[in-house]
């Protein structure tokens, strides 16, 4: 299964399919990883049949000429984990089970303080995060693959939602694609996602001029990180 | 009679226990969150129904359930559509705090069953479910996110056996080989349940929604 990704030209192109969030076409990755179109869909299909990548087809829209309507093959992520562990090591079931212990203890405010205590002290001596650019380089370190969001002035109302009432139009905020945490936060998402906001608070720092906060959505990680002079 | 699978939607409720009463100045960031998160809720996909208190925005005033526990009773299409407003939007803030406000609970207080599409569910039913829950376990009848069964489960069970809902007949027949032969769930009063303590552990993502 990893030895699929020995080969630097698959691995280029998992890691930029990865990347993108999105369903990404042959043309696109070939071009990404600097190949030919043909060699490109060789290893991408075989990423496929190892399990790594997703396939699917999509009529990508605005096409013409003799190929248009023709559906063009795309891929993504697999959304399976994949862990290797040598010797082997069961964590997330100790993971799992310390969960499910704390939830059942109420154990969030301990947890939390916890987290804190790991995200400063992995920030070190360094001061606290000055700028998002520089959060993108902390939480990319850490498996969040976070990727900038720009302010789109119609907001939704979704920073609203804590009662803040103050926000405006939104600004930039840096999003993060992967939870690092996933399997457990699916299964106690209060508990270890609050313990995920701690963590990185203690990461980030609180006294500089960036913040992290819960923004949850479908299929990324809870947390936001944004410049706290945000406007609110 | 049994709920079509593609007309059946998910009923949950939840129950909190207020650690201070709804007016302390503690109880007060959750009573500010209310209203958005309720507006989320009503916008979120999905969405079906949630219980209000007549003439009120919301039904943290009703307390079927005891004098300090609020109740949470709403209808969505389906359970991911349920998990997605939970736990992955705005909603989640309220959930990541829910120890400022709320007790924890040792048993079960969340629980979801499925109901044919049309159908709103009463407090006495939700009650019901949440009792059977605790009393058996998860079943069709009345499951959680981490014991979850769907739709075509649930109403292949119902088609099975006849129904312990109140109202309908059959009351006396469990159909779960796991169920408690002696257990009336229908009969106990609703003032103990909030109440009572048991053993059975709190499953899977567990917490007080509080809003919805």
């Amino acid at each position: 299964m990893i030895a699929v990704l020995q080969d630097p030209v698959r691995r280029r192109l998992y890691e930029y399919v990865a990347a993108q969030g999105r369903e990404v076409g042959r043309n696109e990755a070939a071009e990404a990883a600097g190949v030919a179109r043909t060699l490109a869909a060789h290893h991408l299909d075989r990423l496929t049949e190892a399990g790594l990548l997703e396939s699917g087809s999509r009529r990508l829209t605005g096409r013409s000429g003799p190929g248009a309507g023709r559906p063009a093959k795309v891929y993504t992520r697999a959304r399976v984990e994949r862990s290797v562990s040598l010797p082997a090591r069961d964590y997330r079931t100790a993971a799992e089970l310390l969960a499910e212990a704390a939830e059942q203890a109420g154990l969030d405010a301990g947890l939390c303080a916890a987290a804190r205590r790991r995200g400063e002290s992995l920030r070190g001596a360094a001061a606290p995060c000055g700028d998002l650019e520089e959060a993108m380089e902390l939480l990319a370190a850490r498996g969040y693959e976070p990727h900038l969001e720009e302010g789109d002035g119609d907001g939704e109302g979704e920073g609203e939602r804590e009662g803040s009432g103050q926000q405006g139009g939104r600004d930039a905020v840096v999003r993060m694609r992967n939870c690092p945490f996933h399997a457990v936060a699916e299964r106690f998402p209060p508990l270890v996602c609050g313990m995920n906001l701690a963590l990185l608070e203690g990461l980030l720092g609180v006294d500089g001029p960036v913040r992290a906060r819960m923004d949850a959505r479908p299929g990324e990680c809870c947390v936001v990180v944004e410049s706290k002079n945000n406007g609110h | 009679m049994t709920a079509s699978t593609h007309a059946a939607h998910l009923a949950q409720l939840n129950v909190a226990t207020l650690l201070h009463p709804f007016d302390d100045p503690r109880i007060a960031p959750f009573v500010e969150m209310l209203d958005p998160v309720n507006s989320a809720a009503d916008g979120a996909p999905g969405f079906v129904w949630r219980l209000v208190e007549e003439g009120a925005a919301d039904a943290t005033g009703l307390r079927p359930a005891g004098e300090d526990v609020i109740v949470n009773l709403s209808v969505w299409e389906s359970q991911e559509a349920l998990w997605d407003f939970a736990y992955r939007s705005g909603h989640l803030e309220v959930m990541r705090r829910r120890r400022e406000w709320f007790e924890r609970h040792v048993e079960a207080h969340l629980v979801l069953w499925w109901i044919p599409a049309g159908h709103l569910p009463t407090v006495g039913e939700a009650l019901d479910r949440l009792s059977d829950l605790r009393a058996h376990g998860p079943s069709p009848r009345a499951f959680t996110f981490a014991s979850a069964y769907t739709a075509a489960e649930a109403a292949q069970h119902l088609q099975a056996v006849p129904s312990a809902q109140p109202g309908n007949a059959g009351r006396s027949r469990r159909p779960e080989p796991a169920c408690e032969p002696a257990c009336e769930p229908a009969c106990e009063p609703v003032e103990k349940r909030a109440d009572e303590q048991s053993d059975e552990p709190a499953d899977g993502p567990v917490g007080e929604p509080a809003t919805a």
